[in-house]
């Protein structure tokens, strides 16, 4: 989080990331995305037998499944402590809450109810699980219908969908549960932490809460101390991100009627964009509105004093070079030479320099003598960048030399040789200007 | 429990009490001679029984989460069987009972002293011998009192107390009867000196311009809660103090 409250992936401190709400082809199949967490929640029905304690309600199971495959340190098998939680929640969000009437649900008192359940699971785990997770249970069980039924006497039938149209779970409210991510004891707090920041904080707390502005989970989790203020603000906050939510889910649902109803393309498989078929699924990213100035400049002061530093300690033969591989990615010297293949050296052309344009910083980036640079041609502009670069660099750190020859081109020798690399690359370059 | 009238035109609730009032509390400090530290504590009818033992080398399996530089505490809720009016299969490992486990093991870490004690373990078990409602709130009271009797260092006494809200009037530290019809359900631990909360959970519905009013009964219940811990410490110690002034 900088001095102007932006986040790392150039959010406010308030704001969601990007929510995809799709449909699956069957009734009851839910798929919510918020940024890249991905959840898929899938909605059963069977009939059985009710609890003696309520004999003409239905029964509402609800599970979490956090499956390896959503992030490297989920375990398959029994739920870990944070499989619990979230289960628990969703629990208390959709159960407690009562916001499936569960009466509906009795076929035959003290005898048959039908039993909802509901399986959330978690394909990918990019922070605010629970978000996602309320979502795509709550969404999934509006869009769920279950077969109609038929008592005479003590003969239940259920009907099969193609004889008799089947019937929408009652949903009395939409409970969605908002987290906040709290840091310094409370001092700064955010909306739908990814799992960078859900890394790093100090606690949690997840509200839930319908769009009438009912509470129906409260929920701290984390060890941090909060004061009552704090919570009602959240209260607040939450209120007005559970309205925006509500009226995403309506939209999607509504959507999803006109598309079943007039034959267009409905389902998850239809929303997926067919020449895109990977896991990771790349919503826009606002990473360029992250201001990065001061990183290039932390770097370029690392590089320029690696190369100062290089030429006072007399052991060492190389400066080590940062070396930006593009954006947001970089890495920190090569190892030194290849000492196996010789003749490799001679084999490859010449080594080839050059500078990144967009930076404007005197980074270099050497791709010598290594089949890893197979894509980048030695063209004569890169030449060109070879001598501009290399002699800013030097100039500024030898004065002296740059006294003795005046012309620029000397003055390139000078630098390679004071880099003491193998030369015979080089000389062609030099002898080819 | 529908048709059960909760609080009557009156304003008494199914037990007799006011809405603001706490349930009767009587509590005992050290009850076990093998643990470090234990407690008992009943409010009303919720019976519940603490011990901590600690601060310890870090044992057994769940010791290899624990972070080096600070204590680990260990927590363990447990039901007895003949504790529900219909008996528990298991007093612990269901996912309920393993909520509250870690809910426990979160209240403490946030304010027992865990910096002081590096590379050791404090475990607390708390066991609920009778339940009536409000099993967190008793269980906290007694691992607090259970914690000042093995002498560990907290910032302050952690002091829980639960609320409700029916009929447009918040109720303090509700029972059971309160608890299971479909009223809302806040549960709160508080530090009590500095008004801060360390744990907070709320069930069931409730208006959110309602919330402010129910926290601040529930941290009234705290505060009420707090009083009556300390005195029962006090006592405690003096209790414990006059055999050692008699033999000098």
């Amino acid at each position: 989080m900088g001095v102007n409250f932006q986040r790392l992936d150039g959010r406010g401190t308030y704001d969601y990331r990007k929510i995809t709400i799709t449909f699956g082809i069957d009734r009851g199949c839910c798929h919510v995305q918020i940024g890249d967490t991905r959840v898929m929640a899938q909605v059963s029905c069977e009939v059985t037998t009710p609890k003696q304690t309520r004999p003409n309600e239905g029964l509402l199971y609800v599970n979490a499944e956090l499956s390896p495959m959503a992030a490297p340190h989920f375990e398959a098998g029994r739920p870990s402590q944070q499989g619990v939680e979230l289960g628990r929640c969703l629990e208390r969000c959709l159960k407690e809450s009562r916001c499936i009437d569960t009466e509906s649900l009795c076929i035959m008192s003290g005898m048959k109810v039908w039993a909802i359940r509901v399986d959330v699971h978690v394909l990918n785990h990019d922070g605010n699980l629970i978000d996602a997770c309320s979502m795509a249970a709550i969404t999934a069980l509006t869009h769920f219908r279950r077969p109609d039924v038929t008592v005479s006497g003590e003969e239940v039938t259920i009907l099969s969908v193609e004889d008799q149209d089947p019937i929408a779970l009652g949903v009395h409210h939409m409970p969605i549960c908002v987290s906040f991510a709290f840091f310094h004891q409370g001092k700064y707090l955010l909306v739908d932490p990814n799992e960078m920041e859900e890394r790093v904080m100090d606690g949690k707390m997840v509200i839930g809460m319908n769009k009438h502005r009912e509470l129906v989970t409260l929920q701290l989790t984390g060890s941090m101390l909060l004061h009552k203020d704090q919570v009602l603000r959240c209260t607040q906050i939450a209120s007005t991100k559970v309205q925006e939510m509500t009226k995403l889910i309506e939209e999607a649902l509504k959507n999803d009627v006109h598309e079943r109803a007039t034959g267009g393309q409905f389902g998850s498989a239809s929303s997926q964009d067919p020449s895109h078929v990977t896991s990771h699924v790349t919503t826009e990213k606002t990473m360029e509105e992250v201001d990065t100035e001061a990183l290039r400049e932390l770097a370029r002061e690392t590089v320029l004093k690696g190369r100062e530093t290089d030429r006072e300690s007399p052991g060492m033969t190389r400066a080590p070079d940062i070396t930006l591989l593009g954006k947001q990615t970089g890495r920190i010297g090569e190892g030194g030479l290849s000492s196996w293949d010789v003749e490799d050296i001679e084999e490859s052309e010449e080594d080839d320099v050059e500078m990144i344009a967009d930076t404007n910083v005197k980074v270099v980036r050497e791709t010598s003598h290594i089949s890893k640079c197979l894509g980048i041609d030695s063209s004569e502009d890169s030449e060109e960048d070879v001598t501009e670069t290399l002699a800013a660099h030097h100039l500024g750190v030898h004065e002296s030399s740059r006294g003795a020859s005046g012309d620029t081109t000397i003055d390139l020798t000078t630098a390679l040789n004071q880099q003491k690399r193998p030369a015979p690359g080089r000389e062609r370059g030099k002898v080819k200007r | 429990m529908a048709g059960m009238e909760l609080l009557s035109d009156e304003g008494f609730r199914i037990d007799g009490r006011r809405p603001n009032e706490l349930r009767r509390i009587q509590c005992r400090m050290g009850v076990f001679a093998q643990a470090d530290g234990s407690a008992y504590i009943e409010h009303g009818n919720t019976k519940v029984l603490a011990a901590v033992y600690g601060p310890h080398d870090i044992q057994g399996s769940k010791g290899r989460a624990a972070v080096h530089d600070i204590a680990f505490i260990n927590c363990q809720y447990s039901m007895a069987t003949f504790s529900t009016g219909e008996r528990k299969q298991r007093p612990r490992g269901d996912r309920k009972s393993q909520e509250m486990t870690h809910h426990l093991k979160q209240t403490f870490d946030g304010a027992i002293l865990t910096h002081l004690y590096p590379h050791s373990q404090i475990d607390i078990y708390v066991e609920v011998l009778q339940s009536d409602g409000g099993n967190y709130c008793a269980s906290v009271n007694a691992a607090t009192l259970a914690l000042i009797d093995a002498g560990i260092p907290m910032k302050d006494y952690v002091c829980a107390c639960s609320a409700s809200f029916i009929d447009e009037t918040p109720l303090m530290d509700i029972n059971y009867t309160e608890e299971s019809s479909a009223t809302p359900q806040l549960i709160v631990s508080i530090l009590p000196k500095s008004e801060h909360l360390v744990f907070v959970e709320m069930n069931s519905r409730l208006h959110e311009d309602q919330l402010s009013r129910v926290l601040d009964i529930a941290v009234k219940g705290c505060s009420d809660i707090y009083h009556i811990l300390d005195r029962a410490v006090k006592e405690h110690l003096m209790e414990a103090s006059i055999p050692l002034s008699s033999d000098t």
